[in-house]
């Protein structure tokens, strides 16, 4: 595991990570549905168990259909679980919590506000004063790269850029957890690395508890702490992987041995699960 | 040079409409220039504009309630997909439904007057506008509700700030259609049973067999009609984002 990184660092890491308060909980946590065409119930997610550490950097892979986005659900209080508990700081998660940032997959941004108005948008819902509107959503704009866009529409820019405008979205709210569903998913490949840049910088700066839901095992490898392999349904958790990334890592560790290394156990765990679901076990 | 278009096809239609007054004669067809004559002549009676002023209200209420009550059913209906399948049917079958056959009932129910004429205009123009409301919000990404709730918005936070002006677009473009209709309903409401009123007024002047008012009527409406749809076509582009 340490082959590629100085020990020293590795010590301090994990000496650094270990007495961190548990920030969010799982505990046997699973979720039912029932088939929309055969009515038949079935368990699409768990028993699950999950600690995550605050300030980590967490990332989920799995194969497709494996419940990641499900369980992203229960975590921010968009769906319940059919049993179990989910706790964030400690109380149960019942509806979004406050300190909870969501960033979804598709393009969320508001096609009738400008970048600038889409940013401030849950400051203003939540009667956050306007001077304090234009401080974060001023900061928010510099950080994430759109200050020149401020006054532009979504359908204007880039799907890179639209992204960025949902994460500073999300991040003028300053949430202590954010959860993330591949938000780079519908990203070219470049754009996604430098995203990911723009993500570890976020994370460092705001010292938030970040959870990724990927299916790009680079992605996971690259950004995170600790990175969980999930198995086809229902969704369990087959692996967990420590990167032992220093904290001001960004996305030239994929030139680096470990990476590879880290996205090979990752792609070997991943490889079986994904030939279950293609129907040819080898 | 945007006008050009638009001064052509002026022009292409009153030449069409000259010589279908040449062809079929003076007491079937008024001539493009006497019936401008006769409107003007119209406009300068006081009479006239009562009856204006009839319709204007009777098609202003109308077309009020079509709006609330459109948009206010359409999303219950969009938001609730169980409602909204049930009624989609039903809502399709009242709208196909030749709705003149049920006047006399309309005005057995709200009386001779104004009551009546607004219902009837209602009944034109509620329904397509309550239709585009419902798809709008049924075809809406789901996102933005998931945006909503990951933001915390109150139920009339999600409804004010995302769905009024995501669906703002389609809605308009059922008003617009709802306009015209209304207008319809209103005009087909004056035509029986009403005392005032441009739709009375065009029937009474049907009756004695006078050509030119007739038209002139249809002229004023249909310069109202032409108005009013190309200031909502302004007002949704303007909605649109670039």
């Amino acid at each position: 595991m340490s082959r590629a990184l100085p020990l020293s660092d590795l010590v301090r890491m994990q000496a650094a990570r270990r007495p961190e308060p548990v920030h969010v909980e799982l505990a046997q946590v699973t979720r039912r549905f029932t088939h929309p065409a055969t009515g038949e119930p079935f368990q699409a997610l768990g028993p699950i168990d999950l600690a995550l550490v605050k300030g980590e950097f967490f990332s989920i892979v799995g194969p497709s259909g494996c419940g990641k986005s499900t369980l992203l659900d229960l975590l921010s209080g968009l769906g319940k679980p059919s049993s179990g508990r989910v706790l964030f700081e400690g109380k149960p998660v019942n509806g979004v919590p406050e300190g909870v940032g969501v960033v979804f997959q598709e393009n969320a941004a508001f096609p009738w506000l400008c970048v600038r108005d889409n940013i401030a948008f849950g400051l203003r819902r939540a009667g956050v004063e306007a001077a304090e509107v234009q401080r974060r959503v001023d900061y928010a704009l510099g950080f994430m790269g759109l200050r020149d866009f401020a006054k532009a529409y979504p359908a204007q820019l880039s799907g890179g850029m639209r992204q960025r405008v949902c994460i500073a979205r999300t991040l003028v709210t300053q949430p202590r957890l954010i959860l993330l569903d591949e938000p780079f998913g519908a990203l070219d490949q470049q754009t996604r690395l430098l995203m990911g840049d723009e993500l570890l910088k976020l994370w460092r700066e705001t010292g938030a508890t970040v959870l990724l839901i990927t299916h790009a095992l680079d992605e996971a490898a690259m950004l995170s702490g600790r990175v969980g392999v999930m198995s086809t349904r229902p969704g369990l958790f087959i692996d967990f992987v420590d990167t032992g990334w220093p904290a001001d890592r960004d996305s030239r560790v994929v030139s680096t041995p470990r990476f590879g290394e880290i996205t090979a156990r990752l792609w070997e765990k991943l490889r079986v699960e994904t030939l279950k679901i293609m129907g040819g076990a080898h | 040079m945007r006008l050009l278009p638009n001064v052509i096809l002026l022009l292409v239609l009153l030449a069409l409409w000259e010589s279908l007054h040449l062809a079929v004669g003076p007491s079937a067809m008024a001539s493009p220039w006497a019936t401008a004559a006769r409107l003007a002549s119209l406009l300068a009676q006081a009479d006239t504009w009562r009856h204006i002023g009839a319709t204007a209200s009777a098609f202003a209420w109308s077309l009020l309630l079509a709006c609330v009550g459109g948009v206010a059913l359409g999303m219950l209906l969009g938001l609730n997909a169980m409602a909204g399948n049930v009624a989609e049917p039903i809502l399709m079958n009242l709208y196909a439904l030749p709705k003149v056959t049920l006047y006399p009932l309309v005005l057995l129910c709200f009386g001779l007057g104004l009551g009546s004429k607004v219902a009837f205009g209602v009944m034109h123009g509620l329904i397509p506008i309550l239709l585009f409301t419902m798809n709008a919000l049924r075809h809406l990404p789901p996102v933005y509700m998931r945006s909503a709730r990951s933001l915390r918005l109150a139920p009339w936070q999600t409804a004010w700030h995302i769905l009024l002006p995501a669906i703002a677009g389609e809605v308009l473009a059922g008003i617009r259609l709802g306009f015209a209709l209304t207008l319809l309903g209103v005009l087909i409401g004056e035509m029986f049973a009403s005392q005032k009123g441009l739709g009375y007024l065009a029937m009474t002047a049907m009756g004695a067999g006078d050509i030119a008012t007739l038209l002139a009527i249809a002229l004023l409406l249909t310069c109202f009609a032409v108005t009013g749809n190309a200031l909502l076509l302004r007002v949704g582009r303007h909605l649109e984002h670039p």
